[in-house]
């Protein structure tokens, strides 16, 4: 099976290579059967990888322990879940599983548009092949995970060996997050490459209309979801499987998932630009450029080991492999533009400083500083050591000085840009559509203040938050009053019918709205508390209002490691309310231990209870409890704002009027047996 | 005032904010790397900065205390010994033979006075060439479980 798997990625590399030296050929001589071949052997490249692909998960489900990779990552004790994840657990196994997602998203591609954009797709084509070929190169040549178990032998030569056995998954991985926030966060990183690919496409055809910026956009959409979701979920992850009691450390590989997503978000709002104005071409296709550029760079960062990371892979060479690549894709954009540059010239010209545009503006400019002070921060040790030769880091306090009051000028603009009108607002109508959202946040502010929350950047953030919740309710009830005066319909009902019909703005509002509920839960993080301490059976600790009471410990055998459980009773104001059970996990085949928190969450606060170890003097356990306010609302936001992208995909649901005549559609359903006559028919429309 | 000035003046305030924290967040968090060997080529003034060690933990060095974790960290055929002062878990993945960055400053009797660890797993990414040898290496054979 791995004779089958690694000959099927060579003829994928094959047909990649195909794809793009045929597809290029295709579009300088317009031979239809080259056209119509070269998009065949793209189809072809990733059908072979899917091919690939299980044939290395067959390896895995099969316990075939001759295989280098799957030795190295699992064992037979290792349940179906965890085999299916253990794939992408290590160098080799997640970059032919980035193939794979990329293969996915190529193949849907093509035969979604195999009838359509016929001007622009062969070039779309040769871009993803031109990427492909990348990928596949480092998973046939250089990183292959169909490489045998070996041992060099008495003579010095190398023998092939099959072992009984294998080391199994790291515990720190064997957790269920583990199988959906690789596969999130690699379908937003590889996603970015069809956006990249219909923009660069586009500009080296100079196709004509902005047929092609409607794709980008929507392709964009599909990867920024699931790039939220990825960052999200190892958000989550982290705060819950390692028990440090947070969510976001500032980690190089952290924040090489969050750069694309800067670019993307900036894109996703300048587009709207340039659909309405004709304006910022260049920018927006600079940013399509930047945000694919970024994904090459996050995987370059967490794959060479450049830069320390608790994340990272151990330095090894393939990063030159990645740098070569980027230089190769920037000089490609370059040329590109430079040689078409006349194509993206602007219709139009900024009118007013208080207007849509300028907050599009703005909205951009705070998302690409807060994208550079990132990417600066994580790449000062090669920077300082190029130039000075130290290599100097900088830490949390560095990134969250800068990128707090940037969030907070972002969530401003949020509340500020869907009200102002294009081209100029008056400021009467800045009174009408402000006054009382800006009241209801300050009103907000001052209970809070009153409450005793002095805290300067969080009371600044409550009442942004409730300014910004207060002007997207605003924008939902307007319109559906408008809807439900006509229709008669209820207030909600309404309020979905305004949506569907418009699901592009209206969802964007939801996601919005989940972006503030997540900024109210970041906000809970200056308020957080923690206590530790070494606790005999059946004492107490106290944090916040709740009691905790040790009341046992037990140890549980499992499939393959032994859990050692605190059972604790979590008492509020002296009534029992429940039964927390913080554990270690200590795995049968490595030395290391895994922690699983126990944490009760509400709304208002998460109870975080972290069973810390022994200690060392005394033997006893060590209980570590945190009270994190607000962290629920994160999650929650996450929900919303992926709810949200998903509406916003939607077509709209418009009643398009259309005139008749005398000539009627055969076949046609008639309405309420109503006869035909010259009239209008309804019919949906498509965005 | 011309429209352009306008915009420029808004762009212009936020990018002076922002470098200005910047500058700021950089002097409270900066840290220098210094491998083993270097360290002990360090003198004077240097060796008051906050820096980062990398290496790898010594087998059975590791001692642990309340409120204090002492071990050895190797590299590069060198070794200093490392004293962790703090009461906050070591991470799971520290264990011996692990990779592991410690953060703080060297101390007043050789030993190196950490703030922070953190420890990267020994076994999960291995390195390019180690792959097939190493395998066998760190073997931990089960006969059928």
């Amino acid at each position: 099976m791995d004779v089958f798997g690694s000959f099927a990625l060579l003829l994928a590399f094959v047909c990649a290579v195909y794809a793009f030296a045929g597809g290029i050929a295709a579009i300088l001589t317009r031979h239809p059967l080259l056209v119509k071949s070269t998009r065949q052997a793209g189809i072809a490249t990733c059908c072979l990888v899917f091919l690939g692909t299980f044939s290395l998960e067959y390896l895995f489900f099969s316990d075939n322990f001759a295989n280098a990779y799957v030795v190295s990552h699992s064992n037979r004790d290792l349940s179906t879940f965890y085999k299916i994840a253990a794939l992408w657990s290590g160098q080799e196994g997640s970059l032919l599983f980035w193939s794979f997602i990329l293969a996915i998203y190529v193949f849907s591609v093509l035969i979604a548009y195999r009838n359509k954009n016929g001007e622009l797709m062969p070039y779309v084509g040769v871009v993803m092949a031109g990427v492909q070929i990348f990928f596949l190169t480092l998973n046939n040549f250089v990183v292959s995970p169909f490489k045998a178990l070996a041992i060099p032998g008495a003579n010095g030569t190398m023998q092939l060996v099959a072992r009984g056995d294998g080391n199994g998954l790291t515990p720190l991985l064997q957790y269920p997050e583990m199988v959906i926030h690789p596969p999130n966060l690699y379908s937003g990183y590889t996603g970015f490459t069809i956006p990249f690919a219909f923009a660069l496409g586009a500009l080296l055809a100079r196709y004509p209309g902005e047929k092609w910026i409607h794709l980008t956009r929507k392709w964009t959409m599909i990867a920024w979801t699931f790039q939220t979701m990825g960052i999200l979920l190892g958000a989550h992850w982290a705060y819950a499987v390692l028990g440090w009691g947070g969510y976001w450390g500032w980690d190089p590989v952290e924040n090489a998932s969050l750069l694309p997503w800067l670019t993307g978000t900036a894109f996703l709002h300048s587009v709207m630009m340039q659909e309405k104005r004709g304006m910022m071409k260049v920018w927006n296709v600079w940013l399509v450029f930047c945000t694919f550029l970024l994904c090459i760079l996050g995987t370059l960062l967490t794959r060479s080991g450049v830069v320390s990371s608790v994340h990272a892979f151990a330095q090894s060479s393939i990063g030159n492999w990645f740098v070569g690549f980027i230089v190769i894709i920037l000089l490609v954009c370059f040329g590109a533009y430079v040689k078409n540059r006349d194509y993206l010239k602007s219709e139009n010209q900024l009118d007013a400083i208080v207007s849509r545009e300028s907050s599009f503006l703005f909205n951009n400019l705070v998302l690409l500083v807060a994208c550079i002070a990132v990417l600066s921060g994580t790449l000062f040790p090669v920077f300082s050591e190029w130039f000075t030769g130290d290599r100097i880091s900088v830490g949390a306090p560095f990134f969250n000085k800068v990128n707090i009051p940037l969030g907070l000028l972002l969530l401003f603009l949020t509340g500020v840009g869907p009200l102002l009108a294009w081209r100029k607002t008056s400021t009467e109508s800045l009174k009408r559509n402000f006054g009382w959202p800006l009241a209801i946040g300050v009103l907000g502010g001052a209970i809070t203040f009153a409450l005793g929350f002095r805290q300067f950047y969080s009371l600044v953030c409550l009442i942004l938050c409730v300014f910004v919740a207060s002007t997207i309710t605003m924008e939902f009830y307007r319109g559906a009053k408008v809807i439900r005066t006509r229709s008669g319909a209820s207030l909600a009902a309404s309020a979905i019918d305004l949506t569907m019909r418009n699901t592009r703005r209206y969802g964007g509002y939801i996601v919005h709205m989940g972006m503030v509920l997540i900024f109210i839960g970041l906000a809970g993080a200056a308020f957080n508390r923690d206590v530790q301490k070494e606790m005999q059976l059946g004492s107490t600790m106290q944090i916040g209002p709740y009691t905790l009471l040790l009341q046992s410990v037990d140890t549980r055998p499992e499939k393959n490691y032994t859990a050692e459980r605190m059972i604790v009773e979590v008492m509020k104001n002296n009534k029992p309310m429940m039964m927390l059970y913080p554990e270690k996990r200590r795995f049968a085949t490595t030395v290391e231990n895994g922690t699983m928190v126990a944490i009760y969450s509400t709304l208002k606060e998460d109870l975080y209870v972290v069973y810390a170890g022994q200690s060392p003097d005394t033997q006893l356990p060590v209980i570590h409890a945190y009270l994190n306010p607000l962290v629920k609302w994160i999650w929650f936001g996450g929900v919303v704002v992926v709810f949200g992208t998903l509406v916003a995909l939607l077509p709209n649901r418009r009643a398009v009027l259309v005139l008749s005549g005398a000539q009627q559609p055969v076949g046609q359903q008639l309405q309420h047996g109503l006869t035909p006559s010259p009239s209008v028919t309804m019919r949906e429309g498509h965005d | 005032m011309k429209k352009k000035a306008k915009f420029g003046i808004g762009i212009g305030v936020i990018i002076v904010a922002m470098g200005f924290l910047a500058w700021l967040g950089y002097g409270e968090s900066k840290t220098y790397y210094h491998t083993i060997a270097e360290l002990q080529t360090q003198q004077g003034r240097a060796l008051k900065q906050r820096m980062r060690v990398g290496g790898t933990v010594a087998p059975n060095s590791i001692h642990r205390y309340s409120g204090r974790v002492d071990f050895v960290l190797e590299g590069e055929g060198k070794s200093l010994p490392i004293s962790y002062i703090g009461s906050d878990p070591l991470p799971d993945t520290f264990v011996d033979k692990a990779q592991a960055l410690v953060e703080g400053s060297p101390g007043s009797d050789g030993r190196f006075v950490a703030e922070h660890v953190q420890a990267k797993c020994a076994s999960k990414y291995e390195a390019a060439p180690g792959a097939t040898g190493g395998a066998a290496a760190s073997s931990t054979q089960h006969s059928g479980t």
